[in-house]
């Protein structure tokens, strides 16, 4: 009887053990914590796994480059593994090889990007490395040409695949010369041209421990991660800390249509225009019309339309990208040639719906379901914790974000969505590229 | 109270179960349920998710010339509803939930699966226990969802040089066995496919005895174990699955397809016949394929992307997670101004080099390294190690899993030089190259 007691007292311990780690959403998703050197640090302690995660957002993104040097900050940010004061580039990934570990490094629109993963035993040396390329690449004249003679080739590549060429020409179309209109030929035209100097200047002006933000999650305590941090960032020279902006891109005053013709069996589709701002305060309403229009999968009325029923394509969506400034709002899909016309027709017959009617009750429901219901998913490996924990410091989300994002979805009604859609889409001035066999594709637009 | 014990006692006879075996424990509760079907658990209380998946011992692998494609045709009409859940029901129910579902085939099999919040998981259990044999398979719904499937087909293949590329190279390498065709199957085969062609797979393959269950995530296995009998153990048995029976004769020589297309710049890809992950020698593969191609710091990007500057990109794969021998493969993009011929050749001495010399203890170390990461590493993610486990019980058995690490850790020098005379022969190989040629 008394054993049993006890043992009932263990499990009653047991199953309040496991509804507190249920709960692990009830606190915040992680801690904010400014280092000495002006480094912002955001740490999620993660003791299940052996494993440390390491993902840093650097401010020096293609949107701090001058205007006459596109790719520039995106082939200095994949140069910084490519040579060291101290390593080779042949030492450097000899090394996080040797350890099962990775690192990388690479440009973007609004942040360059350095990620690290590594077993916790291995921490040091990943750390160390991961300093090292930020604070001392040399930037080798070899390297660089290597670098450049490489990217050149991969974008003569990419002209084989239909996505990336009907992107680039939607990209163009929408953004011009915003830089975030900074497409693969514009890198190919400067690339033959760039020095030395342009890179290293680059990295002296804009990598430095106040334009970097780092996510730190698993297997590390606050203590561990602060000292290590300190002692690997320690003296590293602040950058210039510039927050640009950008002229908005011209506004398109009428429907542009760009044929591309290319010898293939599909007309690859893109149709939109500027979008909205991750800040923008109309973010959520936009989510969940978004949800519905073409963001939700098999939920979403373009899949239900085109794929569903009529068969015409494997996938048809709408995005609207959350960046810094504006990025684009677009409408995608692939049909083969014949079908082009009747796929576009129904895509812009679905755009008037959204900014006419209103949603439906259960549509409205559904799409708050899915959105809220499935946080938890986002957050369910290291590098989606990473993931979230920089976009809460970059877009000033609080770290009560994940407990405060149901509330602002489910605060979204009908008349927000018509709203928000009547906003942010414009029918009549969308760009649509249709890339593909002009000849079959018959463009009636 | 009587309740609560009785299920400490199944909570105790569990743990018992799972004490640590030999290798690796992966703390997985395996269960074969009467009507054959086996289910696998493992808890994994990181993140208040699950990961529910059926997998299915079909794949291309399954089918005939002239029918390809069917099994993957037939995974997309997974989606189209039975008679308790209609047409367009399923993922809006699991969305509805905040689930995510999808489904992918290969060649050897077809897997569900739903990720959601754990408090979710008995919806999974419905639907998936539902369309395991209530199929609707409405006609004018086939012949739409046919219609996606070729545009998905134009999508991934017709309109991709390399991938047109490499789907030949597979159709030269097998001349015996089912993977010489694609599991999207060929275009024409595509548009002669049938409703009756589905159903006759349906009824063939999708029964409690050809499939198996794995969900990873934050539930107690007992309570688990339970609910999945409740939603299938009433599933009646289907009949004995039909062999596949094809082997695939040994080669005797190179063979060599040139495939012609627009296409910016030349590619290529070889493969070698290699036995599957039962054969001792996997392990020695394996580790023989990391040197080779596992980082910057691999023997071929080192070669011929970083020093010869030859290559775009160059890599190394081995499909040994397959039911039937598979192939050991290389490829390589090749750079402006270099031809496919040197750097198929810079390929082969790499090769080669594993056969005339031993590899460095640095590198055999490096790929053991890397092999024990990324065996920690993939417990990250809930999905992942559930998909590991489908793919090695449905191919061949989970525990092979549990072995894995022993097995890489046992390789020596010797190994590898063994196998890579044994498997990476020349009159084992057969080779893809896609030719580029100008616009008309």
């Amino acid at each position: 009887m008394q054993n049993e007691l006890h043992l009932i007292k263990r499990i009653l311990l047991l199953i309040i053990m496991l509804a507190v780690s249920n709960d692990a959403f009830a606190g915040p998703i992680g801690k904010r914590i400014v280092l000495d050197n002006g480094m912002v640090l955001l740490l999620s302690e993660r003791h299940e796994l052996p494993v440390v995660t390491v993902n840093m957002a650097i401010r020096a993104g293609s949107i701090v480059e001058p205007a006459d040097k596109p790719g520039l900050a995106s082939i200095t940010a994949s140069l910084l593994t490519q040579g060291t004061a101290t390593r080779t580039a042949n030492q450097i990934s000899r090394e996080i090889d040797f350890v099962g570990g990775a690192l990388s490094t690479g440009g973007g629109d609004d942040f360059a990007s350095a990620n690290l993963k590594v077993l916790k035993k291995d921490l040091r040396t990943g750390l160390d490395l991961l300093a090292d390329v930020l604070r001392y690449p040399v930037f080798d004249q070899k390297e660089i040409d290597r670098k450049v003679k490489a990217t050149l080739a991969s974008i003569q590549r990419q002209k084989e695949e239909p996505e990336v060429i009907a992107g680039e020409a939607f990209t163009k179309a929408v953004f011009g010369a915003h830089p975030y209109g900074r497409v693969n030929d514009d890198v190919a035209a400067f690339l033959p041209k760039i020095t030395r100097q342009d890179i290293v200047e680059f990295h002296a002006r804009h990598y430095g421990p106040n334009t970097c933000i780092l996510a730190v999650v698993g297997d590390i305590t606050e203590t561990e991660a602060v000292s290590l941090l300190t002692e690997y960032f320690r003296g590293w020279k602040p950058a210039e800390k510039i927050d640009p902006r950008h002229p908005a891109p011209p506004p398109i005053k009428k429907m542009t249509v760009r044929k591309m013709d290319k010898n293939i069996t599909q007309a690859n589709i893109a149709i939109g225009h500027v979008g909205i701002s991750r800040e923008n305060p109309d973010y959520y309403a936009v989510s969940v019309m978004n949800y519905i229009l073409g963001g939700g999968g098999f939920s979403s009325r373009l899949m239900d339309n085109i794929r569903d029923n009529r068969g015409l394509a494997y996938d048809v969506h709408s995005s609207f990208a959350p960046q810094k400034e504006p990025g684009p709002f677009q409408v995608w899909t692939q049909t083969k040639s014949e079908s082009a016309n009747e796929a576009i027709t129904e895509i812009f017959k679905e755009l008037e719906r959204i900014r006419t009617v209103p949603v439906t009750d259960s549509e409205l429901a559904d799409a708050k379901a899915y959105l809220t219901g499935s946080f938890p998913l986002r957050m369910d490996t290291s590098a989606k914790i990473a993931g979230i924990l920089t976009s809460i410091e970059i877009f000033n989300l609080g770290l009560d974000y994940p407990q405060r994002y149901p509330g602002l979805i489910n605060a979204v009604t009908k008349e927000d969505i018509l709203r928000v859609a009547r906003k942010y889409i414009a029918p009549d001035r969308t760009v649509v590229v249709v890339l593909g066999n002009q000849e079959k594709i018959k463009l009636k637009y | 109270m009587k309740k609560a014990l009785r299920s400490v006692l199944v909570l105790l006879s569990i743990i018992i179960i799972a004490l640590p075996a030999a290798g690796q424990d992966l703390k997985v509760t395996e269960k074969v349920l009467p009507n054959g079907l086996k289910v696998l658990l493992k808890e994994e209380h990181k993140a208040p998710v699950v990961t529910f998946q059926v997998w299915y011992r079909v794949g291309s692998r399954n089918e005939r010339l002239g029918k390809t494609g069917v099994s993957h045709v037939l995974e997309h009409m997974m989606f189209k509803g039975t008679k308790k859940y209609g047409p367009k029901q399923f993922s809006q129910t699991v969305q509805r939930n905040g689930g995510n579902d999808n489904a992918f085939t290969s060649k050897d099999y077809t897997a569900y699966f739903e990720n959601f919040a754990a408090d979710r998981l008995e919806i999974a259990m419905d639907l998936e226990a539902d369309r395991m044999q209530g199929l609707l398979l409405d006609p004018k719904d086939f012949l739409s969802e046919r219609d996606v499937v070729m545009e998905e087909r134009r999508m991934r293949t017709e309109d991709d040089p390399t991938a047109v590329m490499g789907e030949q190279m597979m159709a030269a390498a097998f001349s015996a066995h089912p993977y010489q065709w694609p599991v999207i199957g060929w275009m024409a085969d595509l548009k002669n496919l049938t409703r009756d062609d589905l159903e006759k797979q349906y009824r063939t393959y999708y029964a409690p005895n050809n499939a198996t269950i794995v969900v990873v995530g934050d539930f107690e296995s007992a309570k688990v174990l339970a609910l999945v009998e409740r939603f299938f153990a009433g599933i009646p048995r289907g009949p004995e699955v039909p062999k596949v029976g094809a082997v695939e004769p040994k080669q005797l020589g190179e063979k060599r397809v040139m495939v012609k297309r627009e296409a910016e710049l030349p590619a290529v890809y070889a493969g070698y016949k290699a036995p599957t992950l039962r054969s001792a020698d996997s392990f020695a593969l394996n580790v023989l394929q990391g040197i080779l191609s596992s980082g910057k710091s691999s023997r071929l990007y080192r070669s011929l992307v970083y020093e010869k500057q030859i290559a775009l990109s160059a890599g190394g794969d081995y499909d040994d997670v397959s039911t039937d021998p598979n192939l050991f493969t290389l490829y390589a993009g090749v750079m402006p101004g270099k031809t496919a011929g040197e750097v198929e050749a810079a390929l082969y001495a790499e090769v080669e080099k594993f056969k005339n010399e031993p590899v460095s203890d640095e590198e055999l170390q490096k790929a053991k390294n890397q092999a024990e990461a990324q065996f920690i590493m993939s417990q990250d993610s809930n999905f992942y190690q559930a998909m590991l486990l489908g793919q090695f019980e449905t191919v061949a058995e989970w525990r092979l899993l549990e072995r894995y690490l022993d097995g890489i850790r046992a390789v020596t020098k010797d190994d590898i030089q063994r196998v890579a005379k044994q498997y990476l022969t020349d009159d084992d190989r057969t080779v893809g190259v896609l030719v580029p040629v100008k616009k008309p």
